[in-house]
């Protein structure tokens, strides 16, 4: 399993391998703005058994192209409140540079292709679901 | 034919149901999707949904078979 959805806290993973020269992280973290809005909560919603075969095909289409040791995606769904991490990317290579590409590829690609959905919570009381921007 | 269809995020707002069994005599995915439109008063256009049959992404001019699991897939937004 690549890519797992949680609705618990996310905890970084054990996560290393000996043939490993390079490990990339990103962690997705809920921020206090959106478009000059102030931000209280996200709500993450997901269509979880296409995500799950859709974010399976996303990390191993990356392990493929950028020639990875090994990769992993954990998403979370459900509420989330300013610095709770979303999205925990690790990415496995024997360089660093394949490493940071694998990483932005996992996380643009998951933001287009990833039947999850996000609304956003304002100070003001009111919410919104989010259309991603490019 | 009935099929079965999931709601999510805003759709499932509009409807405000989860899931249901559907009677429809439309023939494509994006056809139903019109259908529902009209008796739910979904906002969001055609152009910006797409389609799951079965689990499955599929084109918009995808014809349903009876007994089909059929979900609209809002803008996502994961990240």
């Amino acid at each position: 399993m690549k890519f797992l959805l949680t609705s618990e806290t996310i905890i970084p993973p054990q996560f290393s391998e000996a043939s490993a020269g390079a490990k990339v992280v990103f962690e997705g973290v809920v921020r206090n703005s959106h478009k000059g809005r102030e931000v209280v909560q996200l709500e993450y919603e997901s269509y979880n058994e296409l995500a799950i075969s859709e974010g399976e095909q996303l990390v191993s289409e990356a392990i493929a192209k950028y020639e990875l040791i090994d990769a992993l995606t954990i998403h979370r769904i459900g509420t989330l409140t300013v610095g709770e991490v979303a999205v925990w990317i690790g990415v496995l290579s024997p360089h660093r540079k394949n490493a940071f590409l694998a990483c932005e590829f996992i996380i643009d690609e998951l933001k287009l292709r990833i039947p999850i959905w996000k609304k956003e919570h304002y100070r003001e009381g009111d919410s919104g679901w989010i259309e991603q921007q490019f | 034919m009935k099929v079965s269809v999931q709601y999510f995020a805003s759709l499932r707002e509009s409807s405000g149901i989860e899931e249901e069994q559907i009677e429809t005599a439309t023939e494509t995915v994006s056809d139903f999707y019109l259908e529902l439109a009209k008796k739910y008063q979904f906002s969001l256009q055609l152009t910006s949904v797409r389609f799951a049959v079965n689990g499955q992404f599929v084109p918009a001019a995808s014809l349903l078979n009876e007994g089909d699991r059929v979900v609209f897939i809002p803008p996502v937004a994961g990240g």
